[in-house]
């Protein structure tokens, strides 16, 4: 497996002496190799939610522990059901309403969990950098998998949505992807724009107006930027559409939803410009009337559905690479379960 | 019970730079009574109780340092006067100047005087506490600043927290133009960095932290200079970390404001990519900019424009930096590192020796209004003898602050600190003894 660049500091936290995952913390690091690997696995653990006993014995005798410091039952969800296919113990955590309400410092927390005998966090948490300070500082046997971390990366998800637009598309190198919305609030944006690049794709595109894109977004992610949605999407083979987090928009960046869905909503006639074959993806949860209009959602090019569902192969497949499973043989597992 | 006198010192053999009367010189310098006797030749029938061997250092006045906080009162988990003081010493830093925001808040004589008098009963540094603009650094009503100046404040500030309301600011700065009081401004507008942790650029794009945009500073100095041309206050910016900044104060000197400005040594050093990936102890506020902001900054540095270098100094307990990135506390532990990123930029060009040895002694002194700074006959005997080419390595073992959050820990540091003299009494030697 090729490495990546070995400046970049997150390789040397993310990956351990022979370049394969210990945590997955964000994709920023990672090698195009890293994540087509990861890819190809999730293809093998779709097939398994078509049979009959839907469970792998991978990390059977482990267990993983759900930290969620912020509330997320979707993600949370499927991220419990995917350590149960493996066959993991589980344990699901809501720090927020416990621990930390007591005092308890974050690494307290952790301290306690590791003498438990825990082999995986999944981590979720309000602050960027949380799941990076969590690798930091525990012990060298367990793995840790950011769930999401403030506006930092979510790279899961990021990776899911390759995973889809892979079973759509293809190649990604002759891709033109569109992310429409509220970047600079989002961790999915960031992994998103990261693994697309990674992956080889030329044409990224973000849209929205000027006080919800980063600062330099395009000298740091290599994006163009755009302003009207009607230029952004033309010609364009996917469409991501991105969740306006309400609860960020305490500090004015748009003037109301009705504006925001005005000149920035998807709508089927918005989505003429792109090529007939354009998929329209969006991370969930969906503003309606909001984000996009619901025939989109809704309709012929909406992949939303498969995205929840391709989330957990591609987490299986995430959580059994870090924990170390990496000789796992499909076919050989096939046999085994026949 | 008062303390014996001074001793009478000889400081053998050493180069003496004095840049406040441009000398830069082979000579000895002789000490009494807490004060220069006489420079060259020893006065007729000078007996010094204790000679110092010298050859090869540089003697130069005490370091003042404009900007350090030592915790105490109130937050002795992280460090007290007296630990802190003692780390002066080891940094050469005779004088230094402690920002209002502790616990109580320095808006009363007594607060004042309390800080003063424990650090003299320390004896490792003098401790100039600056005075808070209002009380309870609220931003509302304004301090009792005469008071504070009898107390022995001879500045006042806001420390970090800015004056959100502009009319208070302006009647503030007013008040203390009656007294004649200097006033330290860290140029922030509060709402423009409200909740912002790191530059607001490409490494708060890529790691989605809230920025603070340059506009936060420049819009405060802004404001600042329109208030003191206004009053007449004369204002002190503190931390400059904006190339804009810097060309709007050239500008301002160059029409005659009273402003002058310093800058934290590590903001010459480090940029926005120091922080990246969520290293903690490169969180500071002001934040570290970018490459051209660092450019511009030693330029100004460079062309006399910025005046002093300062640590602002800020210990820590180890939890305070042991959390997920947007809450952890921001400041280095800086005091020890004052002296050798300063020679630094001697190294780098940008400063000659007695530039550099200028913007830590005589410069900050002109604007706390200090007699001290300089080695003339007479002046008080404040000195620090450095090994220039002494290399050393920063770790726990070799520094004294309690608070060990620099980013600079385990680098090689170049220039070491001999001997520090306060009122003509040794408080630090790094050797043993060297009679010669």
């Amino acid at each position: 497996m090729t490495c990546a660049p070995p400046n970049n500091p997150n390789t040397a936290l993310q990956l351990d002496a022979h370049g394969r995952l210990r945590h997955f913390l964000t994709l920023d690091g990672l090698s195009r190799a890293h994540l087509i690997d990861i890819l190809d696995r999730a293809e093998g653990f779709l097939g398994i939610a078509r049979q009959a006993i839907k469970k792998v014995p991978l990390c059977r005798g482990k267990i993983i522990a759900n930290l969620f410091f912020e509330n997320s039952t979707r993600t949370r969800t499927t991220f419990e059901l995917a350590a149960k296919r493996l066959s993991a113990d589980v344990l699901n955590l809501n720090v927020n309403t416990s621990a930390t309400a007591k005092g308890e410092t974050l690494l307290d927390t952790l301290r306690n969990l590791e003498a438990m005998h825990v082999d995986m966090f999944v981590v979720r948490h309000a602050d960027s950098g949380a799941a990076h300070f969590i690798a930091r500082h525990t012990a060298a046997h367990v793995s840790v998998i950011n769930a999401g971390d403030g506006r930092h990366s979510h790279p899961t998800q990021g990776m899911l949505d390759m995973f889809t637009i892979r079973q759509h598309k293809g190649d990604f190198t002759r891709l033109k992807v569109a992310i429409v919305g509220d970047v600079l609030h989002s961790r999915v944006a960031r992994s998103q724009i990261t693994a697309l690049t990674t992956l080889g794709v030329e044409d990224v595109r973000i849209i929205a107006p000027r006080t919800l894109i980063p600062a330099h977004a395009e000298a740091t992610f290599g994006v163009t930027v755009y302003h009207d949605l009607r230029a952004g999407v033309r010609d364009v083979d996917v469409v991501i559409m991105l969740r306006l987090q309400r609860e960020r928009m305490d500090g004015g960046f748009i003037p109301s939803e009705q504006e925001y869905f005005r000149l920035f909503g998807l709508t089927e006639k918005r989505l003429a410009t792109a090529k007939p074959d354009a998929i329209v993806m969006h991370p969930g949860p969906i503003n309606r009337g909001v984000e996009m209009d619901s025939r989109v959602a809704d309709g012929p090019r909406s992949v939303i559905l498969e995205q929840v569902s391709n989330g957990l192969a591609v987490r299986m497949a995430i959580m059994s690479l870090c924990i170390g499973a990496h000789n796992f043989n499909m076919n050989q597992q096939d046999a085994a379960d026949e | 019970m008062s303390k014996p006198a001074p001793p009478r010192l000889s400081i053998r053999h050493g180069r003496l730079i004095d840049p406040l009367h441009a000398v830069d010189t082979h000579a000895d310098v002789h000490l009494a009574d807490g004060r220069v006797v006489a420079i060259g030749a020893a006065p007729d029938g000078f007996q010094p109780e204790r000679e110092l061997d010298a050859s090869g250092c540089l003697v130069v006045p005490g370091l003042i340092d404009l900007c350090a906080r030592l915790r105490e009162p109130g937050l002795e988990r992280k460090a007290t006067i007296r630990s802190e003081t003692q780390a002066a010493a080891a940094s050469g830093i005779t004088s230094l100047c402690c920002p209002p925001d502790t616990d109580p808040v320095i808006d009363t004589p007594a607060v004042a005087q309390l800080i003063r008098q424990t650090a003299q009963r320390y004896g490792y540094a003098r401790v100039l506490p600056a005075g808070s603009l209002t009380h309870g650094l609220a931003g509302t009503q304004l301090s009792e600043m005469a008071a504070l100046k009898h107390a022995g404040c001879p500045v006042l500030s806001h420390a970090d927290r800015p004056i959100r309301n502009t009319r208070v600011q302006r009647r503030a700065l007013e008040y203390a133009a009656t007294f004649g009081m200097t006033c330290f401004l860290h140029p922030c507008d509060a709402d423009l960095s409200d909740g912002g942790l790191v530059h607001e650029g490409r490494v708060s794009t890529r790691l989605g932290l809230p920025g603070i945009p340059e506009a936060a500073e420049t819009v405060a100095v802004a404001r600042d200079l329109a208030l003191a041309e206004q009053t007449g206050a004369r204002i002190h910016f503190r931390g400059l970390s904006t190339a804009r900044a810097t060309a709007m104060l050239a500008e301002a000197r160059a029409r005659g404001v009273a402003v002058t400005a310093d800058v934290s040594a590590h903001q010459l050093f480090l940029t926005e990519n120091d922080v990246d990936h969520f290293a903690a102890n490169a969180y500071v506020l002001p934040p570290l900019r970018t490459e051209s902001d660092r450019q511009a900054l030693r330029a100004a540095v460079a062309r006399g424009e910025i005046t002093a270098i300062c640590s602002d100094h800020q210990p820590h307990e180890d939890d305070a930096k042991q959390a997920p990135f947007p809450r952890i506390q921001p400041g280095i532990s800086a005091l020890e590192t004052l002296l050798p990123l300063t020679l630094q930029l001697v190294t780098d060009g940008v400063l000659s020796l007695n530039q550099a040895i200028a913007m830590l002694t005589c410069q900050p002194a002109a604007i706390l209004n200090s007699k001290r700074g300089h080695l003339a006959i007479n002046a008080r005997a404040d000195v620090c003898v450095i090994d220039p080419n002494k290399i050393w390595i920063l770790n726990e073992h070799t520094m004294r602050s309690r608070g060990l959050n620099t980013p600079f820990l385990n680098q090689e540091l170049r220039g070491q600190v001999q001997w520090t003299i306060l009122n003509g009494r040794v408080v630090f030697e790094q050797s043993p003894v060297q009679y010669c």
